[in-house]
């Protein structure tokens, strides 16, 4: 295994009296996909939400290529490497799909002729959000949405991106151009931690998988040995 | 950004030709629709520009007054009374925005509104200082006539709606217009791209604060005479919200131009129906939400000065 590049260790995290997570342990070596899968209300997009600063943890550690982010504000987080791309998308509904991906370069400070050339990578990544670029972002399609969201989080050069619901109300073309995408971005030497519904598709995409139940990873190894694990065939795969 | 400035320079220009007229009423009205212009400037910032349906317009004007009063009760000479009003509204607006913009939509709406009356009810029962509900009485100015001192306190008033329109143009095109447009949109993803949002936020609420200050100092001068319930009136709140809407939230001129257009409709209409006058009030905030969410601005794309700020 390569060397560790995200490493979350006993964390405890949640909101106000509800305790969501129970001492997670999970680790993302640097230049792979990771997948997160588990059923709803395990605790996944808040572990998420932990990793990028938006909650604070209430007890054990993160720690990003050797930084310690523990309780480290999303600015702190973002500017160390960590991008995350929320459930839901969460664009600026009203505002352009331009200013939206020059929102993701928001906290960097190389100038505008680096931030420019990014904008014109991600206009090459996904052509459609070029053609798209003075349009409000509210009025696309959820896969376009998506898009914007992702390419949004890559404007602030980030060296670990965080996806939650990757494939959340899609379409199944949609998803499998987007899986194409992250990977090609992964072999650049980008590494992804993905929440993903579709456990299938994430041992698909992913190299390694953590599966998540009740606010504890009940359950971690390759994608391969996941795959052929007759436990989570059971519960996510379903017989094949 | 330039051409706003300049249209805006040209309108003020025009607005300074008013105390030439020689009417006394015009006068008087002209410096009451200056005065709603700051009001409703502020609100833009917070309610406008940053999506946070604040209350606290009346708290600020009521706090500015009484300040500004109390300072020239005790000597400070007038330009220096408005000046500390603008502080004390500035500071107040810190400390209440980081208690207060922790809470979202409705919330923070029903907190902001609290506070005037919190206020207003401080100043009534610090009767030594503030005269309580016997109001507070303020040295009148050393001016020659009644008409000079008239005209003063308008361009007063027209200093202070460029001074505040001057800090909305800046802000509109600003880092920190943009980060508050974010916000607006989408907080939790602003938070996420590593805008600073409680530093916006209450920055925002800051602006929306000072300049609302000032005006009710100058006002409390104008009259001579504040006391609790006329400088702490919910109705400061109300009308700058509808004001804002009815010209067009987050625009550069929509403030501007819904000042104006209430007043008149203030002045034409509804004194002629005093007994339901709030209820139209009321009427007139949910058909603007309902039919018209963007301000009679945006019904006219076509104008150049309704054009998107971006």
């Amino acid at each position: 295994m390569a060397e560790t590049l995200l490493k979350v260790a006993g964390l405890h995290a949640g909101y106000g009296d509800v305790q969501v997570l129970w001492g997670v342990n999970l680790e993302v070596p640097r230049g792979e996909i990771v997948c997160l899968v588990g059923s709803n209300g395990a605790g996944k997009t808040t572990l998420m939400r932990a990793i990028s600063g938006l909650i604070p943890a209430r007890g054990g550690t993160v720690g990003f290529a050797g930084e310690n982010l523990t309780n480290a504000s999303p600015e702190r987080a973002l500017a160390a490497g960590i991008a995350h791309v929320p459930e839901g998308r969460r664009l600026f509904a009203a505002m352009s799909v331009r200013d939206n991906l020059l929102m993701g370069a928001y906290l960097r400070r190389d100038g505008a002729q680096a931030v420019a050339e990014d904008l014109e990578r991600m206009f090459a990544m996904f052509p459609i959000l070029r053609q798209r670029q003075g349009q409000d972002a509210g009025t696309m399609s959820g896969g376009e949405q998506q898009m914007c969201a992702i390419a949004r989080g890559l404007m602030g050069r980030p060296r670990l991106l965080l996806i939650d619901e990757l494939s959340l109300g899609l379409a199944p073309a949609i998803v499998d151009q987007l899986c194409d995408t992250l990977r090609a971005l992964n072999r650049e030497g980008l590494s992804i931690l993905v929440v993903e519904q579709d456990v299938a598709t994430a041992l698909d995409l992913a190299s390694h998988a953590f599966v998540m139940d009740t606010g504890r990873v009940t359950r971690s190894g390759s994608s391969a040995e996941l795959r052929d694990d007759p436990a989570i065939r059971e519960a996510y795969l379903g017989s094949i | 950004m330039k051409r706003d400035a300049l249209i805006a320079v040209v309108l003020f220009a025009l607005v300074a030709l008013v105390p030439f007229s020689g009417e006394a009423y015009w006068l008087r009205l002209g410096t009451t629709m200056l005065m709603y212009g700051v009001i409703a400037m502020s609100w833009n910032f917070i309610g406008g520009m940053a999506g946070y349906p604040s209350f606290a317009v009346a708290a600020f004007f009521g706090l500015g007054a009484y300040t500004g009063a109390v300072a020239q009760k005790f000597g400070l000479p007038m330009g220096l009374a408005w000046t500390c009003a603008g502080l004390a509204a500035l500071a107040f607006a810190a400390l209440l925005g980081v208690a207060l913009l922790r809470l979202r939509g409705h919330y923070f709406a029903i907190a902001s509104l609290v506070v005037a009356e919190v206020l207003r009810e401080l100043v009534n029962s610090a009767t030594e200082l503030t005269g309580g509900g016997m109001g507070l009485n303020l040295p009148i100015p050393t001016m020659t006539s009644i008409d000079a001192q008239a005209a003063f306190f308008f361009y007063a008033m027209l200093g202070l709606v460029a001074i505040t329109f001057a800090a909305m143009l800046l802000t509109t095109y600003s880092k920190l217009g943009f980060g508050l447009r974010c916000i607006q949109q989408n907080e939790s993803a602003a938070d996420m791209l590593g805008v600073d949002t409680t530093f916006y936020k209450v920055s925002a609420f800051m602006l929306s604060g000072v300049f609302v200050g000032m005006a009710g100092a100058v006002y409390a001068s104008w009259v001579h005479y504040i006391e609790p319930p006329d400088v702490f009136d919910v109705l400061f709140s109300v009308k700058a919200i509808v004001m804002v809407l009815l010209g067009g939230a987050g625009s550069v001129f929509g403030p501007l131009f819904g000042a104006a257009l209430f007043l008149s409709l203030e002045e034409l209409v509804w004194r002629k129906f005093l007994e339901v006058h709030t209820g139209v009030l009321g009427l007139l905030i949910v058909l603007l939400v309902m039919f018209l969410p963007k301000g009679l601005l945006s019904l006219s794309n076509r104008l150049p000065w309704a054009r998107k700020t971006r």
